[in-house]
């Protein structure tokens, strides 16, 4: 600890023990406990009482007051457990007595102060953070506090509870793991004592009929086997196994979503060669109703990616896709928190993959309500096998009749687990796509009206999903998603026509617009492309032609969600298919140009925003509007430029101009024409409409603008990976000097000054490396006496630091190329950067600070007392 | 209790309701839809109109070319429209006692009620629904008068000729009722029998019934009614609203433990949501004037347009809008706006605060300040001079057969860039545009009916619990065109009884009590007697008085001494015969203590079976057979009065006498 703290530490310790003191925020003494953590793990705890003994004081000093506050008892008791977490500190507490009576029934636990929930709180992690050793072991078995940890389960406070949960679980490992570890057999028989009463324990909430009390069991062993991965775990499932599966014969099945936890979590951790878990999962997916069978089905499904490792090394090393990747580091994470384990234990993590019939039941459930679906609206009996092995069963049928909400929930969870499922790579094999494709649509129609079962289940189902907003929402996610899979030509034709429908009624909400939008562009992307033609295949054309009379009159909503949604949509397509002759046409016959420009002046600023993209997305793709005067072209596009700046220099809201300056980045990035015409010009009026803008946002995307403009006069950076060893790489000096004057004529520099010295630190950020760039590209070698050379470099000098100082309302003047250099060099932008990546409050984070502002706070230290406060 | 159905539109209801001794008319609905079969009257001379071929029969007979004319493929009579009134002959309407109006929609047909049947009674309804009702029959008579014609098409309703006419004037129902247009005359009159109520008020009715009208939430002063006697209650729901648009909200609470609930007046299009339906009036609206077409709206002078005002008010700057004029043309357009100015009390909370500030409850008063909203009387006059396109323009009437309406479909039809938007639900949009045909113009509907939805049927039901619902058979089943939709009907238990036009239903409950007063000297004669903890009872020998359907006991007169004249007496002076009564006889017979009785006193062998009704005691040696039950018993012996007598007291040991 460094002396400046010592010395403020006896006075500290004397305010928090002073109840007439209180210290007013919380956030200081959890400040606290975490520097007392770090200086703990640096160093001995021990040696940390005996310098300071002014902290034992405050430990013993919180026993005897009266009347602290609640905060401060728990604060003691965590601080506490952080010092006895080292065994000789530990012995050294104990010689005092002091743990006895802080954890014991002589402390707060018998006391009027442990009904506030802070202090058995404090109790609970000061246990957590000092149960480290076996002396801590025997301190928790002789104290008895292991049966407050048990009643404290079921505390009111949901935090207690938990953490009471955490901690048995803590101990259990704790116990288990010991230094007899390797030694003992996973059987439960001879498990030491203090184990033995945990688990006792935990079967006895098992078998109560109490259902919180199997909650709480269920919570702990659902942790137990996330968290601890020894062999011990093996055992604890061996025995408590029977207990859990007698919870299926119940009905209805108690605690059934802690009962889903536990089960994934025992198989996400258990040797998958346990056949009796997998015929647990299988019992409890036919037990559990489909609304609570859907969590496990799903969880069973993606159970595959914890056996991705059984793939031999060498394949793994060869792995490139994406998928494989990711499965490639999720496998050396694994590796990595099994390497400290005995050999031989990672063996213990493998196994067999999740049996096929499983796996199987599992996709059953998952698609059985769609099965359902399809079957009460079809027409006709449909082929057999239409979702194999998901029959719909009267149960499941009672289900989605039995209530709105229920149906609801049902289809909802239903089409949000297949939706997860579909883009994963263990994702069942065959995928059914068709099917799935099919009773999404359905689901829509039905819930749109335009279906006409002709079941008594098809017309009730209708009954109940017409005009549900939270299914169309679902479905259409659903919708959107099967769009990466094939599906035959007459389905995609039912899909694009049963968007159509949704886009086009008014009966839409705007929510569900705009999931219909994003639905709409994933199956327009994903449409094939005419085979040796880059434009759109025919039935995409026609479904355009229909679909532009209708973005036409959403555009004119009064809604203004749906109004923008309709914007980014647009903006997305044209991005997309802004060069294929089919859309262009379709929408250049349309009123949507048009439109999308007076949308500019709309009075939502989000729409305004969302315009000024689309408006720059048509313009760069030759899209925007009409020239209002034929015989002269370039009028409107230059229109629109100006209308852009002048939303960039007048629009009362940020987004609008945020949307414009990235705009203008693309525009100068690809090249537009009109930008193109003049860049100097287009680059100085930008960049002096974004450095008078409030918003940091607009000034940072300015100097976005300026790195463009500058890698365009003197050549790209370097790669833009950052582990790339990139050489400086200068330019030639005609160019260079031919560049820096441009640079000076637009008052860049001026920009990138003021930028540097910006309140908001990503702008400052942003600017020092484009001026690092810069420098690298002008002047990486020169010496530094070249900056005399210029007789202004030191009035700017002057005035920069004047900036700094945060007076820059002087203008920097016009610049000379060698100025510029010179400054280049003179400033050190590398210390800036340095300064820069420390957040902002480093200088405050310091322990002496902290120590400080405790006790300024207090009035203590008297130089303070003339401070703000 | 009698509902006799003399209309089958179930937004324009006309019931009669014979409850107790009161004949009682439920609205007066008139059905415009037989206009829809006539040709439009312009009110500029319309050469297409005129020049339109007259049809033949498909021999070439062309007897008819008079009458009815062709129009892309549909025929139209030639004639002043007419409409189709309520039945008249069901039941003789001279003996309605009452009418009551629940919306000035739901009046359109008094005139023809109060002025040709011999009517006498009084009609209820309150102020704002007589004169809004005012103003559409005014606007009615109007528009029909103003364009005169001199041709009056009667030979095609000859049934033999009907029938050989094309759909839908085939199919036309009671063309021979169908009657012209009313004059302001019959209008002034019939409303001149209006007597005004307010809401919760109490209107006895000859003492028999008591009817209250209560906010429906629909219109201004639109009511429901409930009608109700001391023990049983009927709620008349027609055209309400749960929707927060002007009106006050409507009140469910007081239509609770109805025995009978009629529903008439939901929602036309129940598919439709007015929130979006208003959205897609902004949107379609927006789109054509910014393309610079103009946008017909055909509706009526008072009610939804009012709400579409102030959406308007709030959208057009918005949407860029705000240099294009709004007309309005009615003849009673500048009524109409300043009405709803001033009917404070029968507004939404919202708009009644308004006033206090004091403001204009409806924005519509800041449009028409700042020249954004113009009306006019009609096209003619004022309106010329200052018409000024693109334009959005309101008129009347939704049905496209007359008024100012006419004028602008003639005018605009032929552009593509002009749009007629729909917003009334009344009248089939198709059907209204065939005249036009071929029309290039637009055409957008947006039917905005803020009547309850089968949903919120469903919940009022559960709401309000009444023992039976009455409701227009449409109602109980799907629409035609949508059979799969078993959402779009009433589901309640027990299932609504249903009517059609012309149809008599007898009301699913019988009345079971009637109140009666008793004078204070003869309540003071009587002497209860508590039989039981909490019921007293007395016996009391009274004469029953009726008057006004007021039941009073009175004490009987004294017995009259003996004249001894020859004088032939008075029948009202006759006295009831007061013979000396039996006391009465109450409680009830536990089987066990009678049994041991019986034993007791020498009867042995005594079996008891259990019935349905109660219990049998055999006495099989004195083969006797008492039969207790709830209300009765029954000593069964041989002819053995002594036995009986015996028996007979010792039942009457086990009950009290009074």
């Amino acid at each position: 600890m460094d002396p400046e703290c010592s010395r403020l530490l006896p006075a500290l310790c004397a305010v928090l023990a002073d109840p007439r003191q209180p210290v007013a925020d919380d956030t200081c003494l959890e400040k606290l406990l975490d520097w007392f953590t770090a200086v703990t793990e640096a160093g001995s705890s021990l040696l940390l009482l005996q310098e300071n003994p002014c902290l034992v004081e405050l430990l013993f000093h919180v026993l005897k007051s009266q009347d602290l506050s609640s905060r401060i008892l728990s604060f003691s008791l965590r601080l506490a457990g952080i010092f006895a977490a080292q065994e000789d500190c530990f012995q050294y507490l104990q010689q005092g007595e002091l743990l006895p009576m802080l954890f014991g029934e002589v402390g707060p636990l018998g006391g009027a102060a442990w009904t506030a929930p802070a202090v058995r709180s404090g109790w609970i992690q000061g246990l957590r953070t000092l149960a480290q050793h076996p002396s801590a072991l025997h301190f928790l078995a002789a104290c008895g506090a292991v049966d407050t940890i048990f009643s404290l389960q079921g505390d009111p406070s949901l935090f207690v509870a938990s953490a009471a949960g955490q901690l048995l679980v803590h101990i259990l490992d704790l116990v288990m793991r010991g230094p007899a570890e390797g030694r003992r057999s996973p059987q439960a028989c001879d498990w030491p004592a203090c184990a033995q009463k945990i688990v006792g324990h935990i079967e006895d909430s098992l078998c109560s009929t109490d259902i919180p009390q199997v909650t709480q069991a269920l919570s702990v062993l659902t942790t137990a086997f996330g968290h601890c991965h020894g062999l011990w775990t093996q055992g604890l499932w061996v025995r408590l196994s029977p207990l859990v599966a007698r919870l299926l014969e119940k009905d209805p099945v108690p605690a059934s979503h802690s009962l889903v936890d536990l089960l994934l979590s025992v198989a996400r951790s258990a040797p998958s060669s346990d056949r009796d878990l997998w015929e647990t999962l299988a019992q409890t997916l036919s037990h559990l109703s489909p609304t609570q069978a859907g969590p496990l089905a799903l969880g069973i499904l993606k159970l595959q990616d914890c056996f991705i490792h059984r793939l031999p090394k060498d394949r793994r090393d060869s792995w490139s896709s994406p998928a494989q990747s990711r499965a490639g580091f999720i496998l050396r994470t694994c590796s990595a928190a099994f390497c400290h384990l005995p050999s031989g234990l990672t063996l213990w993590i493998l196994g067999h993959p999740v049996p096929q019939v499983l796996r199987t039941q599992a996709f059953g459930i998952l698609l059985q309500p769609l099965a359902c679906v399809l079957e009460a609206a079809a027409q006709a009996p449909g082929p057999p096998g239409l979702l194999e092995g998901a029959a719909a069963d009267s149960m499941m049928v009672d289900t989605l009749l039995s209530s709105k909400s229920a149906c609801v929930g049902l289809l909802c969870c239903a089409l949000a687990h297949l939706g997860l499922l579909q883009p994963l790579p263990q994702r069942p094999s065959p995928w059914p796509q068709a099917p799935l494709l099919g009773a999404a649509v359905t689901i829509l129609r039905l819930c749109s009206g335009s279906a006409a079962p002709t079941s008594d289940v098809g017309g009730r189902l209708c009954a109940i999903l017409v005009g549900c907003g939270r299914v169309q929402r679902a479905a259409l996610d659903f919708l959107g998603a099967l769009s990466q899979g094939t599906g035959p030509q007459e389905l995609v034709t039912q899909v694009f026509s049963v968007l159509l429908e949704y886009l086009v009624s008014p009966e839409s909400s705007s929510m569900v617009l705009k999931k219909a939008f994003q639905a709409t562009l994933r199956w327009l992307l994903s449409s094939p492309k005419t085979p040796g033609c880059c434009d759109l295949d025919p039935h995409t054309q026609l479904f355009l032609r229909e679909l532009l009379p209708v973005l036409q009159k959403r555009l004119c909503s009064p809604c203004w969600e749906v109004r923008d949604s309709v914007l980014e949509f647009l903006t997305q397509m044209t991005r997309h298919c802004g060069g294929q002759a089919g859309f262009r046409q379709a929408l250049l016959a349309s009123e949507v140009p048009e439109l999308t420009k007076q949308l500019l002046r709309d009075p939502e600023s989000y729409v305004r925003a969302s315009a000024v993209t689309a408006t720059g997305q048509l313009s760069s793709w030759g899209l925007c509007a009409t020239p209002a005067i034929p015989e002269c072209p370039g009028a409107q596009q230059e229109s629109l430029l100006v209308e852009l700046l002048h939303i960039l220099s007048t629009d009362s809201e940020g987004f609008p101009r945020r949307a414009v300056m990235q705009v203008f980045t693309e525009w100068l990035r690809d090249g537009h024409a009109d930008v193109a015409e003049d860049a100097e010009r287009f680059v100085a009026g930008v960049l002096q409409a974004a450095s008078r803008d409030l918003d940091w946002e607009v000034r940072a995307q300015g100097l976005e603008l300026a790195l463009v403009f500058l890698e365009q006069l003197l050549g790209q950076r370097g790669s833009h990976c950052p582990y790339a060893v990139a050489l400086p790489e200068t330019a030639p000096p005609g160019v260079l000097d031919q560049a820096l004057q441009v640079l000076c004529r637009v008052q860049l520099f001026e920009f990138a000054f003021r930028a540097l010295f910006d309140c908001d630190r990503p702008v400052a950020q942003k600017s020092c490396d484009l001026l690092l760039f810069l420098r690298a590209k002008a002047a990486p070698c020169g010496s530094s006496q070249e900056a005399g050379d210029s007789p202004n470099v030191a009035s700017v000098e002057a005035t920069l630091q004047r900036w700094q100082a945060g007076e820059q309302g002087q203008p920097l003047g016009y610049l000379e190329p060698g100025a510029v250099v010179a400054l280049l060099r003179s400033i050190d932008l590398e210390g800036l950067r340095d300064t820069l990546a420390e957040s902002s409050d480093h200088v405050e984070k310091s322990p002496q600070s902290l120590l400080q502002d405790m006790l300024a706070a207090v009035g203590v230290l008297g130089e303070n007392e003339a401070d703000c406060y | 209790m009698k509902l006799y159905c003399l209309s089958g539109h179930p937004t324009l209801p006309c019931n009669v309701l014979k409850f107790k001794s009161t004949t009682i008319m439920l609205d007066c609905g008139l059905d415009m839809n037989s206009t829809l079969n006539f040709l439009p009257l312009p009110l500029v001379q319309s050469p297409r109109l005129s020049n339109l071929p007259g049809w033949s029969l498909k021999d070439g007979n062309a007897f008819l070319d008079k009458e009815l004319k062709e129009c892309s493929g549909h025929v139209f009579v030639d004639s002043v429209p007419e409409f189709c009134l309520p039945e008249t002959e069901l039941i003789d309407l001279s003996t309605v006692d009452v009418i009551l109006i629940s919306n000035y929609h739901c009046m359109m047909a008094l005139p023809y009620i109060t002025e040709h049947t011999g009517f006498t009674g009084t009609v209820y309804a309150t102020e704002p629904s007589v004169q809004i009702g005012r103003l559409l029959m005014e606007e009615l008579v109007n528009f029909i008068e103003r364009v005169p014609k001199a041709q009056s098409a009667s030979l095609w309703k000859n049934k033999d000729i009907q029938r050989l006419l094309p759909s839908p004037l085939k199919d036309a129902v009671e063309v021979s009722t169908w009657r012209r247009c009313y004059t302001m005359q019959e209008v002034n009159s019939a409303l001149s029998k209006i007597q005004l109520v307010g809401y919760s008020q109490k209107i006895e009715l000859f003492g028999a019934v008591q009817v209250t009208p209560l906010s429906s939430g629909y219109a201004l002063g639109s009511s429901n009614w409930i009608i109700q006697s001391h023990y049983e209650k009927v709620s008349y729901v027609s055209g309400s609203s749960l929707l927060t648009t002007h009106p006050q909200p409507m009140d469910q609470a007081s239509l609770k433990n109805s025995d009978v609930l009629i529903l008439t007046g939901l929602t036309q299009i129940p598919t439709a949501n007015p929130d979006s339906m208003v959205g897609e009036f902004c949107s379609n609206l927006a789109l054509t004037v910014r393309n610079g077409g103009n946008v017909l709206v055909p509706c009526y002078p008072s009610g939804v347009i009012y709400d579409l005002l102030e959406c308007l008010y709030q959208y057009i700057d918005s949407a860029g809008l705000s240099s294009i004029p709004f007309y309005f043309i009615s003849p009673v357009a500048n009524s109409s706006l300043e009405f709803s100015q001033i009917f404070a009390e029968w507004l939404c909370h919202n708009k009644q605060t308004k006033v206090y500030l004091p403001e204009p409850p409806f924005p519509h008063a800041e449009l028409i300040q700042t020249n954004k909203l113009k009306h006019y009387p009609s096209i003619h006059g004022d309106f010329s001079n200052d018409f000024r396109q693109p334009c959005v323009v309101f008129t009347g009437h939704p049905s496209l057969r007359f008024g100012d309406v006419v004028h602008f479909m003639e005018l605009w039809g032929k552009s593509s860039l002009n749009t007629v938007i729909f917003t009334e639900p009344d009248f089939s949009y198709l059907e209204a545009l065939a005249p036009y045909q071929p029309l290039a113009m637009k055409c957008i509907y947006c039917p905005i009916d803020t009547r309850l939805n089968f949903i919120q049927v469903s919940k009022l039901l559960k709401e309000v619990q009444p023992l039976h619902v009455v409701c227009p058979e449409q109602y109980t089943q799907p629409p035609p065109a949508q059979s799969h939709r078993i959402d779009l009907m009433i589901d309640c238990q027990p299932p609504a009884m249903s009517y059609r036009r012309a149809e008599v239903l007898a009301l699913p409950f019988k009345r079971r009590y009637e109140k009666i007063e008793i004078m204070p000297e003869l309540a003071d004669s009587l002497v209860p007697m508590e039989i039981k903890p909490g019921v007293s009872l007395a016996t009391v020998s009274a004469v029953l008085h009726t008057k006004d359907n007021k039941h009073i006991l009175q004490p009987p007169p004294r017995p009259a001494q003996p004249t001894g004249g020859k004088k032939r007496k008075r029948a009202s002076d006759d006295i009831p015969d007061c013979k000396v009564l039996k006391p009465l006889l109450s409680g009830s017979i536990p089987v066990e203590q009678f049994v041991q009785t019986l034993e007791k006193h020498g009867f042995s062998d005594i079996k008891v079976e259990d019935t349905a009704k109660g219990h049998i005691v055999l006495l099989q040696e004195a083969e006797t057979l008492i039969q207790i039950e709830e209300d009765s018993t029954h000593i069964i012996c041989d002819n053995d009065e002594m036995l009986r007598v015996r028996l007979r007291d010792l039942v009457l040991k086990f009950l009290q006498k009074f």
